[in-house]
């Protein structure tokens, strides 16, 4: 919190032009760091129950694991998206 | 589950990524005229910068699955959600050296990057879906849902 407080204080100091730059920075990380939480959980989720799954039916694993990898691939879309947000607002 | 001496080629997910992969290739020259047509020379590069990141990106997703998976399940669950984030890590490095590049275009790289991650992603999974991998879910002909 108290870096919060010097960052924002930094800032402050900043001519416009480097302020909105700084801003920019600033909510760019944040996005990207948002971003990462939702894939994160959604992925564990997705592993886990795929592993529940698996040690339920041995037999079934394939299956399950061509589907856990295609849910870990579109749930990852999600992180991309917030990446390619984090590059376009100011990396 | 646990046979360590699996051949890489039957693990599903390495034959999905392969498959990825492929399609992936088939549609790059595609993907790298409509870019160079919007961003010129630099979108080809950044097109095709953007379609390296996202089919290494599939390789190593699938490569971390198909080596923990026969091992066990707990190491599974680890190493993909640490693969999460390293790859992340790696993606981010990779685009980090290129990002003032002027022989880079980063729209179109970014651009490049959501639509063959996603497209890909739906080619396969459409034909996951028909059971390709699977004949034998395939619902048969004379089912009265075909």
């Amino acid at each position: 919190m108290e870096a919060l407080v010097q960052v924002s204080r930094l800032v402050s100091e900043l001519n416009a032009a480097d302020a909105k730059a700084a801003n920019a920075a600033i909510g760019a990380g944040f996005a990207y760091g948002l971003a990462a939480i939702g894939p994160g959980v959604g992925i564990g989720f997705v592993v886990g129950k795929a592993i529940e799954a698996m040690a339920r039916q041995p037999e079934s694993a394939g299956m399950v694991r061509t589907t856990m990898f295609l849910g870990i691939a579109f749930t990852e879309a999600l992180a991309l998206i917030g990446f390619v947000v984090f590059i376009l607002l100011g990396l | 589950m646990n046979d360590l001496n699996e051949p890489v080629d039957n693990a599903p997910e390495f034959a999905v990524s392969r498959d990825m992969v492929r399609r992936g290739l088939l549609v790059a020259p595609l993907l790298l005229v409509v870019s160079g047509v919007i961003w010129g020379t630099e979108g080809v590069s950044g097109s095709a910068y953007g379609l390296a990141i996202v089919l290494v990106n599939f390789i190593f997703a699938a490569g971390i699955i198909t080596i923990t998976a026969p091992r066990s399940l707990p190491l599974l669950m680890g190493s993909v959600m640490v693969g999460y984030v390293a790859r992340l890590g790696l993606i981010f490095i990779a685009v980090l050296p290129v990002r003032d590049s002027t022989w880079i275009s980063i729209p179109s790289l970014c651009a490049t990057m959501l639509v063959t991650h996603l497209g890909l992603l739906v080619w396969e999974l459409r034909h996951v879906s028909m059971s390709l991998a699977y004949p034998g879910l395939k619902p048969k002909k004379s089912s009265p849902f075909n």
